[in-house]
């Protein structure tokens, strides 16, 4: 059969707004043909792009172990199943409506309330994201977007839609943060060039980041789009991922708050993905307070309906307040350990991490390691610690950071064994490398004060020690 | 207004228009005899001042409302409920115009459609025999009852919880925890293709390889209408077709459907020649073709294509270098008197063209499990598996749902049971509805498969046009109380054709629904 008699596909099918040219992907591919294993393939990459939840896994199953009920494919559940199998309709069960609404606001400490009518479903936060680009702009419209961000932003609001992103430039000297000057100066340099901007989207706790914004960046920005009269999109998924303080703060919170935002324009996307370890289930939640947009998300979400046996067995499950109430504190707790270990076990080694308390990872400062501050090195670097290093963590340019030298590594879908497996590697990788330049200098000398196995059960949640500041470590055992 | 040319008036005045000077040269002619000065003058003053008043009166008359871009509208309000976290905020609402997309605005209003009012009266009055017998029958969504207590059976045999504690992971927990393949498990591919196999009639075996998985059929041909063609392009659909089609295909694609129509004198069987006709017609408005879209079984017929028929289609498709997407939804719901063939089938035998054909399936009508959403995408072309592949990211099968199908349909057995019993039940409830339905005079079209029958009530309606056959519907809706699908919802371009879904009605109800038509029937005058 010969090639040119084959039909030319759509743009949309050949061009590369499905993102998986961004070397964010090709650390997966590093994975999936080399994976660690820790019998079978010792020498194995290991998984730490993935933002997964897997800590607390075990209370999930032991719950669907005591609930057979809930699921309409046992003997218990059974009577269920003949409505259930059939019902198809785009509004979603109701329980499960009213699950989901209860505890969105139960992980914001009942602060807010949710309408469970205003719940649509999506085929996850993916999918929520899309539509809700689908329904605020058109092709060609843009939203801006705080930089650095999850890549999939690229792929989720832009392929298909044809809309646009303008980045809203954070940078490291200030945490990150995001600031009124920014978010004009994107504003402006879209207005520049034509482009229309229909919306912000913000990432509250923040991907890559794991970071919660504070309620002056939150009200800020919800001044910002008052003013400019557009949309606000906040991704809320990592919310019940918060494991200390400071507390985080919802939109929903600050738009009960302030007196002169327009609901409109305000929507929240989540999903239970993250908070609770479910990819799988593909439960993505759009939540507007726009009448408009909640109706063509419901009609949209023909697209991406939760299977209903899914939705049953969540809202069996989100309706038991005493699981869910163990649920969050015990995910939190195990968030904050893991989170611990892993940014101390950074810090014996010289290597700071943004001070983060939430999210499913660190966001890794390994400037110092770099040959030269530029991406070209920071891809070097993140070459060396795939292939040689065996480490898959995702380099800050497939964040669109501003800057070189910042990596995501995630913390969340391994075991504790894995976990120490890792940091071993990257122990060893920055000995080497500082084994060639301790010739070059002699400092201060930081006394390795926490052994692993003291890391693992009595860590003390200190203040991460900043890199910026701090000599080359030498270690000593 | 009279139309006699006049010649430049004498008088001073000047009349605002033509048709005004052309009255009042005469006019002045009539009244030139005594006091015609002063008539004269009156009576072009006066028409003129008539003349200004009536045209003000029309400049004042209100333009028709703007469509508000995105603002909400009271009807929009009274759709949802009024709640706490919302009713403290509207007072604070700015003047500033929300601004949604241009896709989102003309769906942000309440569906009024026949399809959507009728389901909603189901919803709201639904039929049971004891407990509401007057209630309104559904007839008109394509759902298969009749063989769930065997799916139903299954499940409690083999999902008991005892089986749980044995370590079999039958809920497919350990999957959930984790991000798997977007397209499906390959387990799930792998037995989905053996089903597909199976219910296809065993004559092509599908390959694992080409099936891509999405969360139900609607969005799989959404995502293959992304990848075949551009905004702006077109597929050619045999019409009548069902309505979905509209939202699936042409809404967030910005993909045209060219209806191509069947008519009943040929038992609405595509024709090439009329399918050349719309290809040719669309090429000289400039519209590019991409594709031609079939349902086989169609909906809302229920025709099988035959062989030659495919052939026929690939042969129409290779010649114009298009794509063919079949939709093969209801392969399974044939009542077994005509043999299915799938275009697997064809492009089995042929080597070429392989490319250009791709196939939809999912579990929802022919295992009778929609809210499980369950879609297929196979396609014989690698790149477009490719694009597909990626774009399922969107619309992926739940990981438990895909583990627990994979547990039923490796029970061969169990399927093939279930397909002959199911074709057994509906065989027999089709004979009877259609039985019942002669009964009062009613024919329908010699159909082979789908969940329904097309019933020609042309003779019922009253003018013999669209709103005679909305007419029939309300008054089935709201006499009958039977909801049942108007042909013009389905693009049919004869009035008078109905839809009615037998699948949904136990057999005892049978007798029900056509004493419930009987009243209609009769009291419809046939149209002459």
């Amino acid at each position: 059969m010969l090639r040119n008699q084959v039909q030319l596909l759509s743009k949309i099918a050949t061009n590369d707004g499905h993102g998986e040219k961004s070397p964010y992907f090709d650390g997966w591919k590093a994975y999936d043909s080399d994976p660690y294993h820790p019998k079978e393939n010792p020498q194995g990459v290991i998984q730490m792009g993935l933002a997964e939840n897997q800590l607390s896994f075990d209370l999930v199953q032991e719950w669907v172990r005591n609930n057979p009920k809930s699921s309409i494919c046992t003997t218990e559940g059974a009577d269920d199943f003949k409505d259930i199998a059939l019902y198809q309709d785009y509004h979603g069960l109701p329980q499960f409506r009213n699950a989901v609404a209860r505890f969105m606001e139960k992980v914001r400490g009942n602060r807010v309330r949710f309408d469970p009518d205003r719940i649509v479903m999506s085929g996850g936060a993916t999918g929520a994201q899309e539509t809700l680009s689908f329904c605020l702009a058109d092709p060609g419209d843009a939203f801006l977007v705080p930089t650095p961000y999850y890549p999939g932003n690229d792929r989720d609001l832009t392929w298909r839609t044809g809309v646009k992103l303008v980045p809203v430039v954070c940078e490291s000297s200030n945490k990150f943060k995001i600031t009124r000057e920014a978010l004009e100066s994107a504003y402006k340099k879209a207005q520049e060039s034509n482009i229309k901007v229909k919306g912000l989207l913000l990432n509250n706790p923040s991907n890559p980041l794991g970071t919660v914004l504070d309620r002056e960046t939150l009200t800020d920005s919800l001044n910002f789009i008052t003013e400019k009269n557009i949309h606000l999109i906040c991704d809320e998924i990592y919310s019940a991922t918060v494991f200390s303080e400071p507390r985080f703060i919802s939109i929903a919170e600050i738009i009960q708050e302030n007196e002169n935002c327009n609901p409109d324009l305000i929507h929240i996307i989540y999903s239970l993905s993250k908070d609770l370890g479910f990819p799988g289930f593909r439960v993505g939640i759009l939540y507007s307070y726009n009448d408009a947009v909640v109706n063509c998300a419901r009609k949209m979400s023909s697209f991406g309906l939760v299977s209903t046996q899914t939705q049953h067995l969540i809202a069996s499950m989100l309706s038991d307040d005493v699981f869910v109430d163990k649920f969050i504190s015990e995910s939190a707790k195990k968030l904050a350990i893991r989170h611990a270990v892993m940014s101390q076990g950074l810090a014996q080694v010289g290597i700071g991490s943004l001070e983060s308390n939430s999210g499913l990872f660190c966001w890794m400062d390994l400037r110092k390691l770099l040959k030269e501050q530029t991406f070209e090195a920071e891809m070097e670097l993140w070459h060396m610690i795939i292939y040689e290093v065996k480490l898959n963590i995702s380099p800050g340019a497939s964040f669109h950071c501003s800057e070189p030298g910042w990596y995501r590594v995630c913390f969340a879908n391994m075991d504790d064994e894995t976990m120490r497996v890792a940091l071993r590697r990257i122990h060893k990788f920055v000995m080497q490398k500082k084994g060639v330049e301790r010739k070059q200098c002699r400092r201060n000398k930081l006394e390795i004060s926490l052994s692993f196995r003291r890391l693992d059960g009595t860590h003390k949640m200190s203040p991460h020690h900043s890199p910026m500041n701090s000599p080359l470590v030498r270690a000593r055992t | 207004m009279t139309q006699t040319p006049g010649e430049e008036p004498k008088e001073s005045i000047r009349s605002p228009t033509r048709t005004g000077m052309r009255l009042i040269v005469p006019l002045q002619g009539v009244v030139q005899g005594s006091g015609g000065l002063i008539l004269g003058s009156l009576i072009p003053c006066a028409l003129f001042y008539f003349l200004q008043s009536y045209l003000k009166r029309k400049r004042s008359a209100p333009p028709p409302p703007n469509s508000p871009s995105g603002s909400t509208s009271a009807a929009n309000l009274s759709e949802l409920p009024r709640s706490s976290s919302r009713a403290s905020l509207l007072s604070r609402r700015s003047t500033g115009r929300i601004h949604l997309s241009v896709r989102a605005n003309p769906l942000a209003k309440p569906n009024d459609s026949p399809c959507n009012i009728g389901m909603d009266r189901v919803r709201e009055d639904p039929y049971d025999e004891m407990a509401n017998p007057d209630g309104v029958i559904q007839l008109g969504l394509a759902e298969n009852r009749l063989s769930l207590d065997l799916i139903e059976e299954w499940l409690s045999k083999n999902l008991s919880h005892s089986t749980l504690g044995l370590g079999n992971d039958v809920l497919g927990l350990s999957g959930i925890a984790t991000y798997g393949p977007v397209d499906g498990l390959m387990e799930f591919k792998v037995v989905m293709a053996n089903f597909m196999t199976e219910v296809m009639g065993r004559t092509v075996s599908f390959d694992p390889s080409r099936v891509i998985l999405t969360s139900g059929a609607t969005p799989a041909i959404e995502i293959l209408s992304f990848c075949l063609a551009d905004q702006g392009n077109a597929f050619l659909v045999p019409a009548p077709y069902y309505p979905g089609f509209d939202r699936d295909i042409r809404w967030r694609t910005g993909i045209e459907l060219i209806p191509v129509h069947c008519r009943s004198c040929d038992n609405f069987t595509l024709s090439i020649a009329a399918l050349e006709q719309a290809f040719n017609q669309a090429r000289k408005r400039g519209q590019k073709v991409r594709g031609i879209l079939i349902s086989n079984p169609s909906n809302p017929v229920g025709n099988l294509l035959n062989r030659d028929m495919l052939y026929d289609l690939l042969d129409f498709a290779r010649e114009r270098n298009i794509h063919i997407i079949s939709d093969e939804i209801y392969a399974g719901s044939t009542y077994g008197n005509e043999e299915f063939v799938s275009i697997a089938e064809i492009v089995d035998t042929e080597d070429a063209d392989k490319d250009r054909v791709h196939i939809i399936y999912g579990l929802s009508k022919d295992l009778s499990i929609p809210g499980f959403r369950v879609g297929v995408i196979y396609s014989f072309n690698e790149d477009v598996l490719a694009a597909s592949r990626k774009l399922t990211r969107f619309s992926s099968v739940s990981t438990p749902t895909q583990q627990i199908l994979v547990s039923m349909l490796s029970d061969t057995r169990f399927t093939q049971d279930y397909m002959k019993t199911n074709m057994q039940r509906m065989r027999s409830m089709y004979d009877l509805f259609v039985v019942g339905l002669r009964e009062l005079g009613l024919e329908c079209t010699k159909s082979n498969g789908g969940l329904y029958c097309w019933v020609n009530m042309s003779r019922l309606i009253s003018p013999y046009n669209e709103n005679g056959e909305l007419d029939l519907w309300e008054k089935l809706l709201n006499t009958a109380k039977i909801n049942v699908n108007p042909g013009s919802a389905w693009h049919c371009i004869e009035p008078g054709w109905f839809r009615f879904c037998f699948t949904t009605l136990k057999e005892k109800e049978i007798p029900v629904v056509i004493e419930r038509i009987r009243k209609v029937v009769e009291s419809c005058k046939p149209s002459v």
